[in-house]
């Protein structure tokens, strides 16, 4: 069955809640948040809680936006090298160059939907699998994160951007803290709910989230039905671009320098959220708010470990497990929601 | 629902289980320590006192886990607990403090090898009333953010020292090899070497975690150069692949390193590396625990506003036998 056609179907509310992606995360979730709570008081206390929607937050802008691509059926190994580039792109501007934050991130954002460009037209005009494009991609900017780095600053992180004007402001939008209850919650968690409502909405109302789905689902048969599907593709490169110099820029901001190696690594992060959020490997199925929630788990996960008190010599292992059962958790959700709909 | 029933239930024996084996592991290196003392938020906590320690480098790294090691047998010995915990990445390194901070620490310990990126996490832990010492990285930024004592070397003057050394021993053209690319400290020994030796220094860009690759890369550069009669390296790993590529290529180049290993030591007393610049390491574990629980009990600070220094110290062949032994228990 193409998962496309499943919106058209006519089910009960009961059914149209079981056969949603998100399902199985919200599940997790539950598991997730309910064993550490046990764990540890400080865990579930508003000021826990404020720490691990920190790093869940500028996760989870970088996976719903790779939710969206992998729904499209591609994949984006680039996106966290790619964070790194943007916000090098920004300090070394405004802090050597002499530009303002303002200007500095126009110029990051600019060569940030470039190279999604570059990595959406390659895929689409080559046909090559995205997996390796964009590891190709994810090399070069690593070396270019590098090489440029040192050639232009003679080291490998550069720093000072608290001097460069309008840092103030562009602080206090995207990288401030807002208080709650009398803890101070980063302002990214914000945007990150703005990014996940912004794609729910493109994703399920209106048509480019049809064509999402249905290029995902059925490359051919979605082109036969007149969908542009090139465009779709090209287009879901430079939102994940997008979203990767958004996160560059509250991690530059927030830290005033950027190592040349930062971001590397972290775009399997990004795919392990969505896959947890309910995205299949596959393309064609999956969802935003499924994506944000895996974001959840993963920041529940990370930081609930530490909370707990254990051994950090044992630290992936648990962050391993508790994926692996999340994912199980998903995964068995979905088969029973498939049950019920036949 | 019965799967979902199921699969919750499962779930959480699944986690129960887990955590009983992270309370045994505990057990095992913490000398008897309760897994659940470990939880800063529990009245056990009161006890003794809850130190953290945050350093950036991540599980498995043998310098790191010497620091280790010195923090947590000095907690053993001071009867507070000490969690260690470590992150590459400045930006979940400065989570890690923002989580000590919450977790109420009556101490925080961290390495700051990005100190820009840690600013405002240590500044907040200050304004928060907890004592924070710097180790290892960062010693000149430490006092600005509101550190009570730094406790390190001086990458700058340990590669002076390492340059000098090299000087003595006939160098006269260096391969400097970086093995993290994001870390200043490296930069800052590789300048240090330079103004030492006087002459020229090359840098090799390595990945620390591809020791095969890193030994190849050495090979290579000292093959195609061979006017390359020195190489410094910066991490014990990494110095037994240099000697490696050294024998390999049949160079004749002069290898020296930063920090020992038990393998470091066997190959300064075989002759095959001259020198391993020792920062002590153990004490930059140890030491602030000292520090913190002086300051917790007595209100002592140590160091009068300058850094208390570890090293630099050098292992040669006439102490590599006696301390060769203590690099093996993990203590050097």
């Amino acid at each position: 069955m193409t998962v496309a056609d499943e919106r058209l179907a006519r089910i009960g509310v009961a059914r149209r809640l079981l056969i949603r992606p998100e399902l199985g995360a919200v599940v997790g979730a539950v598991v997730v948040f309910a064993f550490f709570a046990s764990q540890s008081a400080t865990f579930r206390s508003v000021e826990g809680v404020a720490n691990w929607l920190d790093p869940a937050s500028t996760l989870g802008i970088m996976a719903v936006a790779i939710a969206l691509l992998m729904i499209g059926g591609e994949f984006d190994l680039s996106a966290g090298a790619l964070t790194g580039t943007t916000g090098l792109i920004m300090v070394i501007l405004a802090t050597r160059y002499g530009l303002s934050i303002w200007a500095a991130m126009l110029v990051a954002l600019v060569a940030a939907l470039l190279i999604g460009f570059v990595n959406g037209l390659i895929v689409v005009r080559t046909k090559l699998p995205s997996f390796i494009v964009t590891l190709g991609t994810f090399l070069m900017l690593q070396g270019i994160n590098l090489g440029v780095t040192k050639a232009l600053t003679g080291t490998v992180q550069v720093s000072g951007l608290r001097r460069a004007e309008g840092y103030e402001e562009a602080r206090a939008l995207f990288a401030g803290t807002i208080p709650v209850g009398g803890t101070d919650f980063r302002v990214a968690i914000l945007w990150w709910a703005g990014v996940t409502a912004l794609a729910t909405w493109v994703l399920t109302r209106t048509r480019a989230g049809n064509w999402i789905f249905a290029v995902g689902g059925d490359d051919q048969a979605a082109r036969a039905v007149g969908v542009p599907a090139e465009r779709t593709k090209i287009a879901l490169f430079m939102t994940t671009a997008v979203a990767a110099w958004m996160v560059g820029s509250i991690m530059a901001l927030r830290f005033t320098s950027v190592q040349a190696n930062s971001g590397i690594g972290q775009e399997f992060v990004y795919i392990i959220a969505a896959v947890i959020g309910g995205c299949l490997l596959t393309g064609g199925y999956g969802s935003a708010v499924g994506a944000a929630i895996g974001a959840v788990i993963f920041g529940m996960a990370d930081k609930g470990i530490v909370f707990a008190g254990w051994d950090a010599d044992w630290f992936t292992f648990f962050l391993g497990a508790m994926l692996l059962l999340a994912t199980l958790a998903n995964r068995f959700v979905r088969r029973y929601a498939e049950e019920v709909r036949h | 629902m019965k799967w979902t029933t199921g699969l919750v239930v499962a779930a959480m024996l699944g986690f129960s289980a887990l955590t009983g084996c992270s309370g045994g592991q505990a057990d095992g290196q913490g000398g008897g320590e309760p897994a659940g003392a470990a939880t800063a938020s529990g009245p056990a906590a009161a006890e003794g006192g809850t130190f953290a320690v945050i350093t950036h480098a991540g599980s498995g790294d043998a310098f790191w886990d010497v620091v280790k090691n010195g923090a947590e047998a000095a907690g053993r010995r001071y009867g507070v607990t000490v969690s260690y915990q470590g992150d590459g990445d400045p930006a979940r390194q400065s989570q890690l403090v923002d989580q000590a901070v919450s977790q109420k620490a009556d101490g925080v310990v961290v390495s700051m090898a990005n100190p820009d990126a840690l600013k405002e996490s240590v500044e907040k832990a200050v304004a928060a009333g907890i004592p924070v010492i710097t180790i290892n990285s960062g010693g000149d930024r430490s006092r600005e953010f509101g550190a009570i004592t730094h406790v390190g070397q001086s990458e700058e003057v340990a590669g002076r020292g390492a340059g000098e050394k090299l000087k003595a021993e006939g160098v006269s053209k260096l391969l400097c090899v970086i093995h993290e690319a994001g870390n200043v400290g490296l930069d800052q020994r590789c300048n240090g070497a330079t103004a030492g030796l006087g002459g020229t220094v090359e840098r090799l860009q390595v990945d620390v975690g591809n020791l095969a690759d890193a030994t190849s890369k050495i090979k290579a550069r000292l093959q195609s150069d061979t006017s390359l009669n020195g190489v410094l390296t910066l991490n014990p790993a990494v110095a037994v692949a240099a000697r490696d590529a050294i024998a390999d290529g049949g160079s004749t180049a002069k290898l020296g390193t930063f920090d020992l290993s038990a393998d470091v030591v066997t190959a300064i007393k075989d002759g095959e590396i001259l020198f391993a610049v020792d920062q002590q390491q153990y004490l930059q574990g140890w030491l602030p625990i000292t520090f913190l629980t002086l300051y917790k009990d007595n209100l002592n600070t140590v160091g009068g506003g300058l850094p208390v220094n570890t090293g630099p110290g050098f292992v040669t062949k006439d102490n590599a036998e006696q301390v060769a032994k203590l690099a093996e228990s993990g203590t050097r």
